[in-house]
């Protein structure tokens, strides 16, 4: 009972008491249009949506995961971000974080599914292992299968928070020893908004949920299910090393006068053109830096299977699935390098066996050549 | 041995649009794989200049993105021809349907490829245009040109705001992400280069066992076919019987 006292609260009213101002509260707002890439004026739509909205309250599912998100996330820029969601204001259940365990916690989370039936938002972190009936990851007992199918059933829409759940991650990485599978390949009648990276930024979220909260509808998704405003570019699009790309002007060993210099590192295997996220643009740890820009090439950890395109730091990976070094370029010397043996070897053969036929035709040649008119 | 020379007839085989579509190839593919290669590994060129003094990898790749609409348009103006141009243009050859056509495939393995020895001799057996094997040979590559295309357009769709590259967004997704459909360009230019030298070395081989002007015909357009294989009209025959007939007469006196 004491839960749906609070749950009444809009989140206005929640952020105030803890302790924030308004000016901070105002601050926030402006900060979060602005990194939801809405216009100016949308900020008072954000404000009156926090004042008068009640909460809408998440669940956390954790499955097979380093529990990487959920640091990012706890890091995130500003405070009242974290706060929003965290301290319980909004979250309703995550196990790695809230202070009841065992029993209380998922007694917590069957009451607020049961409340929330249809309006809750549930997060998911963390790939699902399916072979051997899900063994691999049980929570109280039960299976990860078991457990987000049941979550899932009156969830409003699911965030699949980093790689993990979004595409598999680590644990699907080949050979895929526990069938892992991202939620996409189980729950297929909700909406889910993709929110990959190794971890992803902790802003996304928070922004989806506001936006949800805002708008009351989802953000435009791209078409491999993620938000558009933060996955719609290429890292490299956003790259502050783009000139040296363009010119040509490339690292070609850490520890060197290039990189010293801050050339682009696509000849490090920078995955920044093949990788969309808004690294370049947000950055990390309050927009200080990102990969890129402390010398470290993007590994593409927001792009499906990229632990399978390893290595990381060279340009041509080894063909996916094969575990010798075989890059493309290795394979296509040999193939190309038997043709040209194989036409050799044909010439030869058609000099020995078709002698007869190039006789003849040299005969004929040399016969006409005697007739020729002088 | 007494040795009779054949006669031959000059065919118009290559149309000019045809040879015309064969060397825009050559040239657009020479400077997609050169450009494609650098753009996968790109040479060290290390200066001590700042980068707004040059562009010179921009270059390359515009360079690799202009050929590429080259090849496309190339490629589509070649499949309106294969309905336009002559019999030897004609998408019928291309694909080998017909019982003549697999026929010839096995006759073009077995005498050309595993170099036995023609025993029966048909003239027919050689083929004027393409011979059916390299014609399908032709399609795979087309398809291979299809895939490129679409790997092509996909990666490049996100850079361009033009619509047709765009209609391609789906590629990536489908494959399952940049890094897959990049290898994919990235293999298949291999597959090309493998392409490329089997058919030079084929084009030389039919030229050096048969010496019907298999190199030239793509410069000139024709081909040289024995004179049985074409048929001569009434008027023709009259007529060279008639200037045999005189020329004997001039002969006797
Ligand atoms: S460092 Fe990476 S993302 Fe930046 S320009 Fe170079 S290749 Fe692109």
């Amino acid at each position: 009972m004491k839960n749906s006292v609070k749950k009444e609260e809009t989140y206005y009213e929640s952020i105030i008491k803890q302790g924030y101002t308004r000016r901070e509260f105002i601050k926030f707002a402006t900060y979060m249009t602005a990194f939801m890439g809405l216009k100016f004026s949308a900020v008072g739509q954000i404000m009156e949506a926090l004042e008068t909205k009640k909460r809408i309250p998440v669940i956390w599912e954790h499955f097979q995961e380093c529990t990487g998100c959920s640091e990012s996330f706890i890091r995130s820029d500003h405070p009242l971000v974290a706060d929003l969601i965290f301290d319980h204001i909004s979250l309703d259940y995550t196990d790695t974080l809230m202070a009841a365990a065992g029993h209380n916690a998922e007694e917590a989370k069957q009451a607020s599914m049961k409340e929330n039936y249809g309006k809750y938002i549930l997060v998911v972190e963390g790939a699902i292992p399916t072979k051997n009936n899900g063994v691999y990851c049980t929570i109280a007992g039960r299976t990860a299968v078991d457990i987000i199918k049941e979550s899932a059933e009156g969830a409003a829409a699911i965030i699949t928070f980093g790689s993990c759940s979004s595409y598999g991650g680590v644990q699907a990485a080949s050979p895929n020893p526990t069938g892992s599978v991202p939620v996409d390949k189980i729950i297929k009648n909700k909406p889910i908004i993709k929110v990959p990276g190794c971890p992803p930024i902790s802003e996304v979220m928070t922004a989806i949920v506001l936006h949800y909260a805002t708008f009351e509808t989802l953000p435009e998704l791209d078409s491999q299910g993620r938000p558009k405003q933060f996955y719609g570019k290429r890292v490299h699009d956003s790259c502050y090393r783009r000139p040296y790309f363009d010119a040509g002007l490339f690292v070609e060993s850490f520890d060197s006068e290039e990189a010293k210099k801050g050339y682009c590192l696509y000849k490090m295997g920078c995955r920044g053109p093949v990788t969309y996220n808004s690294c370049g643009t947000t950055g990390w740890n309050n927009g200080v830096s990102f990969p890129v820009k402390s010398g470290y090439p993007c590994i593409g950890c927001s792009e499906n299977n990229f632990w399978d395109n390893s290595p990381f730091y060279k340009r041509l990976e080894n063909i996916p699935g094969t575990s010798i070094e075989a890059t493309a370029d290795k394979i296509g010397k040999i193939i190309l390098g038997t043709a040209a043996a194989g036409a050799a070897a044909h010439t030869i053969a058609t000099n020995v066996l078709k002698k007869k036929e190039l006789k003849e035709n040299e005969c004929m040649g040399e016969i006409n050549e005697n007739r020729i008119k002088e | 041995m007494k040795a009779n020379t054949y006669n031959y007839k000059r065919v118009y085989v290559w149309e000019l649009p045809v040879r015309i579509f064969h060397w825009t190839t050559v040239i657009s593919m020479a400077v997609l794989i050169t450009t494609g290669f650098v753009i996968a590994d790109p040479p060290a060129i290390n200066s001590s200049s700042e980068a707004f003094n040059s562009y010179w990898f921009g270059t390359v790749r515009l360079f690799h993105f202009s050929a590429a609409f080259i090849l496309i348009a190339n490629l589509l103006f070649r499949i309106y021809w294969a309905f336009a141009g002559n019999r030897f243009a004609n998408w019928r050859n291309f694909i080998p349907y017909t019982k003549k056509g697999i026929q010839n495939i096995l006759y073009v393995l077995k005498v050309d490829i595993f170099l036995q020895k023609d025993k029966k001799h048909k003239l027919s057996d050689i083929s004027i245009g393409h011979n059916y094997l390299a014609a399908f040979s032709y399609t795979i590559m087309t398809l291979f040109f299809v895939i490129q295309v679409i790997t092509g357009l996909g990666l490049y769709a996100d850079n361009s705001s033009w619509w047709l590259p765009k209609m391609f967004h789906f590629v990536v997704p489908l494959l399952g992400g940049d890094i897959k459909v990049r290898y994919i360009h990235h293999i298949f230019t291999w597959l090309f280069l493998v392409f490329i030298l089997i058919h030079v070395y084929l084009v030389l081989y039919h030229d050096y066992v048969e010496a019907r002007g298999e190199v030239s015909a793509m410069v000139s357009g024709f081909k040289f076919v024995r004179a049985e294989r074409i048929k001569e009209t009434e008027e023709e025959i009259i007529e060279k019987t008639e200037k045999q007939m005189w020329n004997g007469d001039t002969e006797d006196e």
